[in-house]
C-alpha cells in the first residue's frame, strides 16, 4: 500500500461493500443476457419445430393483421405469421454473426500474433495493410464487397467478416506486446522450442481474454450489420426471413401494420444488447484494466 | 513536434494509397465485364467504346491504375456508367445532404453525452450512473434504422409535429433544412452520443482521480474551479480525439438512416449505384469516404498533439 | 498562548480499516516536527484528514484539530477551503503527477494566490516569479508559461514547494517531499525547505519513511506505526536513546558512511493489514523483544519515560 494513497479515488470501503454489490448487480444482469443468448440460440437452432406457421406460408385473406390469439405478433403483407418469421429470423442472425465473427478471428487473430511477436517489418507490414481495412468505414466496406460479390446472406457474412478483421489483429496484437519480451525470454531458454508452439503454449492463454470480450461484441455488431445489410437490399433476399429485411418490408406500411416494425426491430434490440452487456460484463471479469478508450470508441 | 506532424501525415499518405488500390480493385474484381453489365439492356457498342476509353479500361491493368489515379487527384473521378454524367458532379451534388446530417448526428451526440457523461463521473455509483449506463448500453444497441422508423412512427406519423423525409438545402430555407434534421439526426446520433458518453465518464473518472486534482484541492479551490479547469481540461483531450473519429464514422455510417429518410445524401448514392452496377460512382463514392475518414483522423491526431502539450516531444 | 497547530486523538477510519488511530501532536510557528513511519502507517492520512482532503463518507475522521483558534474536523467546507494552502499547505510526493500537465507552471502558481490573497494578472504574475526565485529556480520569468513535463524532477519539486508557499501558509507540510529524487537534489530541497522555514517563520511538517533525513532537520520526531505513534520525542533523545523497538529498528537501517556491511539490517515481516490489526500491541509480530505478557493482548499505553519523550511499550526501560 503506498504512501500516497489517493483518496479522491475509490477508497476501500466502496470497494469492500458497494463494489461487491454492484458487481453482483451487474452479475445478475449479465446472467440475465446470458439467458437471453441462450434462448436465441435455442430459437435459432429449433426455430422450425417452434415457429407455429413457416417463414413463407403466404395467406392473402389474412395480411396485415394486427396480433392476435392466432398471430402473436401479427401479419404482414402477404398474410405471413410475423411471429413465426421473427423466429426463424434469429437462425439467419445467429448464422451470420458467427461465420462472420469467425471469418475475422480466424484471419485477424493470426494477423495479429504475427505482427505483434515478431515485430519489425512484418509487425509494420500487416498492420499497414490493417490501417487500409480499417481506412474503409464498415458499411461502406460491406457495401463495396457485395458489390463485387453480389447480394446475399452467405456474401453477406463474408463481408461483414472481412470489415471485423482489422479490430481482432489490433485487439491480438495489444495483447501480445507486452508479454512477447517474458516469451523471449523463455525462448531463449528452452532453445528447442518451434515458435508456433511458443504462441501457442504462452501467448494465446494472454490473449484470449481480450479475444472473448472482442467476440461478443463483434458478435453484436455483426448482427446489427447482418440487418443493416439486409434492410438495404444488399443482404439476406426475401422471401428468406431476415429481421432487416422485415424491418424493410415493414417501412412501406408502417402507418397500417405498426406491429411488422415493432417486433423484428425489438428482436435484434434485444439481441444485441444481450450481447454487448455480456461483453462488457466479460470484459470486467476478464480485463478490469481496460484502458483502449478509443477501441470503445469505435464501437466495433 | 514538426517531426510529430510530419511523420503522422506520411502515415496517412501510405495509407490513402493502399485505399485507393484497393478502391481502384472494386472495378476489377467484379466477375464479367462491368461495362455490359450496367449498360445491361440498354447496350450499344458505340456507348460500350466510348465509355470503356473515358474510363481507361481499355488499358492494361498498371497504367490504368495511374491514369485513373491521376485523373481523381485532378479532381476527375471518371463518368458514371448509368448517365454519363461525371461522378465528381453527382458527389457534389449529394455532398450537402450528408456533411449536414452528419453534423446534426454529432451535435445530438454531444448534446446527450457530454452532460450525461460529465455528470455520471462526478457522481459515481449513485443511481444517477447506473441510469446513464443503461441509457448508454441501450443507445448502442439499438438498431439506428429501427430508431429512425419509430421515430417516424410515433413523432412523423402519429404526432405529426417533425417532417419524415426528405432534405431542404440551407440556401433554400434555413428553418426548413433544420426541421428536416431533427429525426434523422436523432436517429444518426444516438448511437454515438452512447459511446461518447460512456468515454467521457470514463475520461473523467480518471482525470478526477489523478494527483493533480488533489493538488489542486489542497490550495483551497473551489469545486467548480477544480472541475472546469483542471478535471474538464484534462479529460477534455482524449474525448476531442473520440469525438473526431465519431465524427468521421458518422460521415459515412449515415447510409442506412438516409435510406430511411429518404435523405439525397453520399451514401444514397453509393448504394445506388451498387443496385444499379454504376462502378464508377461507387468507385468515387468509397474513396471520398475513406479519404474523408482518414483525414478527420490526421486532423483529429494534430489536434490532440495541440491540445496535450505532451505530445510530440520525444520523452519516450 | 496556544499552539499553532494541535492535533487531539485524530482517528481516520476507511471502511473496515483503522488507518489513523489516535494521533495527538502540537507544534509551533518555526518548529520543524518529523513524522516516520512506513507505507501504511497512516502518516499520509492524519496530513490529509486534517485539511478534509479525504472523502467523508466514506471516511469516518473524528478527534480534534485545532488550528489557529478553530477546529478543523467540524469545520465547514468553506472553512477548510479558506485553511487549505493559506493556512496550510502540502507539497506532495510524485510532483509529475501532482502537477497538472496541461497547465502552465505560471497558471498553477497564480490560482492559490486568486483565491486567497486576492491576486491577479500582473500583480498575481510578480509573486510567481518571486515565490520561484525564492525556491532558487533559474530564468523563472520564462519558466512561468512553460509546462511541467519541460522540468527536471528537482526543478518540479521545487515547483511544488513554490506552489505550496504562494499563499503565506503558516505551516507547511512536506510528504515525502523528497522520496521521488536523487541523493543530491534531496539534500538541496532539504536545505531550501530549512532555510524558508527559518525565513518565513512557518511551521514545518516533514513526512517521511527515512529517517536519515529526520536527522539533519527536525526539532520533534513522531513514529508511527500501524495508524499509531509508538514514540515522540525530541530528535536529540529518540536518536540517542531510541525507547520503542520498532525506532531502534529503523535506526538500525541508516546505512552509515564508511561502515562496511554486507546487508544492512532491516527488520523482517511487514506491517499489519489495516483492516486486520491484531488485538495487541500492532508491532509485536516483528518485535524482537516481546517483554511483555500483556504485549499480545493488550496495546501499550503512550506514557512519558523522560521529559517530553514518550513511548507505547510494555518494555520496563527507563533513560
Amino acid at each position: 500500500m503506498s504512501a500516497t494513497v489517493a483518496p479522491t479515488s475509490t477508497p476501500l470501503p466502496a470497494r469492500q461493500r458497494g463494489e461487491t454489490l454492484r458487481l453482483l448487480v451487474r452479475n445478475r444482469i449479465a446472467v440475465v443476457a446470458l439467458a437471453v443468448l441462450v434462448a436465441f440460440i435455442v430459437v435459432a437452432v429449433f426455430g422450425k419445430a417452434l415457429a407455429p406457421y413457416g417463414y413463407n406460408s403466404v395467406d392473402v385473406a389474412d395480411r396485415l393483421q394486427g396480433p392476435s390469439v392466432h398471430h402473436w405478433f401479427g401479419t404482414d403483407e402477404l398474410g405471413r405469421d410475423v411471429f413465426s418469421r421473427v423466429l426463424l429470423g434469429a437462425a439467419v442472425s445467429l448464422k451470420v454473426g458467427a461465420v462472420a465473427v469467425g471469418i475475422s478471428l480466424v484471419v485477424g487473430v493470426p494477423c495479429g500474433l504475427i505482427a505483434g511477436f515478431y515485430g519489425g517489418v512484418l509487425d509494420d507490414v500487416i498492420m499497414r495493410v490493417m490501417d487500409v481495412l480499417f481506412a474503409f468505414p464498415a458499411i461502406l466496406m460491406a457495401i463495396a464487397v457485395l458489390a463485387i460479390l453480389g447480394p446475399g446472406s452467405t456474401n453477406a457474412m463474408v463481408a461483414i467478416g472481412i470489415v471485423y478483421i482489422p479490430i481482432f489483429a489490433r485487439v491480438t496484437r495489444a495483447a501480445v506486446l507486452p508479454v512477447r519480451e517474458e516469451v523471449y525470454v523463455r525462448a531463449a531458454r528452452a532453445s528447442g522450442a518451434s515458435d508456433l508452439r511458443l504462441m501457442r503454449r504462452h501467448l494465446l492463454p494472454n490473449v484470449l481474454g481480450p479475444i472473448i470480450v472482442q467476440t461478443s461484441i463483434s458478435f453484436a455488431f455483426a448482427i446489427l450489420s447482418e440487418a443493416a445489410l439486409s434492410f438495404i437490399g444488399l443482404g439476406t433476399q426475401p422471401p428468406h426471413p431476415s429481421w432487416g429485411l422485415m424491418l424493410s418490408d415493414g417501412t412501406d406500411f408502417i402507418n397500417q401494420a405498426w406491429w411488422m416494425v415493432v417486433f423484428p426491430g425489438a428482436a435484434i434490440f434485444v439481441v444485441v444488447l444481450a450481447f454487448n452487456i455480456l461483453g462488457d460484463a466479460l470484459r470486467d471479469t476478464l480485463d478490469p484494466r481496460q484502458r483502449s478508450l478509443i477501441r470503445n470508441a469505435r464501437g466495433a | 513536434m514538426i517531426g510529430y506532424i510530419v511523420r503522422r501525415t506520411l502515415q496517412a499518405i501510405v495509407v490513402l494509397f493502399g485505399v485507393s488500390i484497393v478502391v481502384f480493385a472494386i472495378v476489377h474484381l467484379v466477375p464479367g465485364d462491368p461495362i455490359r453489365l450496367a449498360l445491361g439492356t440498354r447496350f450499344n457498342q458505340q456507348a460500350y467504346d466510348a465509355l470503356r476509353r473515358r474510363s481507361g479500361l481499355d488499358k492494361p491493368l498498371v497504367p490504368q491504375y495511374f491514369y485513373w489515379l491521376g485523373h481523381a487527384l485532378t479532381g476527375d473521378l471518371g463518368v458514371s456508367f448509368r448517365t454519363g454524367q461525371p461522378v465528381t458532379q453527382l458527389i457534389g451534388q449529394r455532398i450537402g445532404a450528408t456533411v449536414s446530417l452528419a453534423g446534426a448526428a454529432l451535435v445530438v451526440a454531444l448534446v446527450i453525452a457530454v452532460p450525461l457523461g460529465l455528470l455520471s463521473a462526478l457522481r459515481p455509483r449513485t443511481s444517477l450512473d447506473y441510469g446513464a449506463t443503461v441509457i448508454s448500453q441501450t443507445g448502442i444497441s439499438i438498431p439506428e434504422f429501427w430508431l429512425a422508423i419509430l421515430l417516424i412512427l410515433v413523432v412523423g406519423a402519429k404526432l405529426d409535429w417533425l417532417p419524415s423525409a426528405g432534405y431542404v438545402p440551407p440556401d433554400q430555407s434555413v428553418s426548413g433544412w433544420l426541421e428536416h434534421l431533427i429525426l434523422p439526426g436523432i436517429a444518426a446520433g444516438v448511437s454515438s452520443g452512447s459511446i461518447l458518453t460512456r468515454f467521457i465518464r470514463a475520461s473523467a473518472l480518471e482525470a478526477l482521480g489523478r494527483d493533480y486534482t488533489l493538488t489542486a484541492r489542497s490550495k483551497g479551490l473551489r469545486e467548480r474551479t477544480i472541475i472546469v479547469r483542471h478535471v474538464i481540461r484534462n479529460a477534455l483531450v482524449p474525448v476531442v480525439t473520440v469525438t473526431g473519429v465519431q465524427l468521421a464514422y458518422l460521415l459515412s455510417g449515415v447510409v442506412v438512416v438516409e435510406v430511411v429518410f429518404a435523405w439525397p445524401g453520399l451514401g444514397m448514392l453509393a448504394l445506388q449505384s451498387v443496385q444499379s452496377r454504376d462502378y464508377p460512382v461507387l468507385q468515387g463514392a468509397v474513396l471520398l469516404f475513406a479519404a474523408f475518414f482518414l483525414i478527420v483522423n490526421l486532423a483529429v491526431d494534430l489536434l490532440y498533439a495541440r491540445l496535450d502539450p505532451r505530445i510530440g516531444y520525444a520523452s519516450r | 498562548m496556544a499552539p499553532l497547530l494541535s492535533v487531539h486523538d485524530l482517528r481516520v477510519r476507511l471502511g473496515d480499516a483503522q488507518v489513523v488511530n489516535g494521533l495527538s501532536y502540537e507544534i509551533d510557528a518555526g518548529e520543524t516536527v518529523a513524522i516516520v513511519g512506513e507505507s501504511g502507517s497512516g502518516k499520509t492520512m492524519s496530513a490529509l484528514a486534517m485539511l478534509g482532503l479525504i472523502p467523508r463518507p466514506p471516511a469516518v475522521v473524528s478527534g480534534e484539530v485545532h488550528f489557529d483558534g478553530a477546529e478543523l474536523v467540524s469545520a465547514t467546507p468553506a472553512h477548510l477551503r479558506a485553511v487549505r494552502g493559506a493556512g496550510m499547505a502540502i507539497v506532495f510526493q510524485d510532483p509529475m503527477t501532482s502537477l497538472n500537465p496541461v497547465l502552465t507552471i505560471g497558471r498553477q502558481l497564480t490560482e492559490g494566490m486568486e483565491v486567497h490573497l486576492g491576486l491577479s494578472g500582473r500583480a498575481a504574475r510578480e509573486r510567481a516569479v518571486e515565490l520561484l526565485e525564492m525556491v532558487g529556480i533559474p530564468d523563472p520569468r520564462h519558466r512561468l508559461d512553460e509546462y511541467p513535463h519541460r522540468l527536471s524532477g528537482g526543478m518540479r519539486q521545487r515547483v511544488m514547494i513554490a506552489i505550496g508557499l504562494a499563499a503565506h501558509p503558516r505551516v507547511l507540510i512536506a510528504d515525502e517531499a523528497t522520496t521521488a529524487l536523487d541523493v543530491t537534489i534531496q539534500a538541496q530541497i532539504i536545505e531550501l525547505l530549512g532555510r524558508l522555514q527559518q525565513e518565513l517563520d512557518m511551521a514545518l511538517i516533514w513526512i517521511t519513511h527515512d529517517l536519515g533525513v529526520v536527522a539533519g532537520i527536525a526539532d520533534r520526531v513522531l513514529v508511527m506505526y500501524a495508524g499509531r505513534v509508538v514514540e515522540h520525542g525530541t530528535v536529540d533523545a529518540v536518536f540517542d536513546a531510541p525507547q520503542h523497538p520498532y525506532t531502534r529498528g529503523l535506526l538500525r537501517s541508516i546505512p552509515v558512511l564508511g561502515q562496511h556491511a554486507d546487508a544492512l539490517p532491516s527488520i523482517p515481516g511487514t506491517p499489519p493489514d489495516p483492516e486486520n490489526l491484531p488485538p495487541g500491541c500492532p508491532f509485536w509480530p516483528r518485535c524482537e523483544v516481546r517483554a511483555d505478557d500483556r504485549c499480545r493482548g493488550e496495546v501499550p499505553p503512550l506514557r512519558e519515560v523522560a521529559a517530553g519523550h514518550l513511548v507505547a511499550t510494555f518494555e520496563k526501560e527507563r533513560v
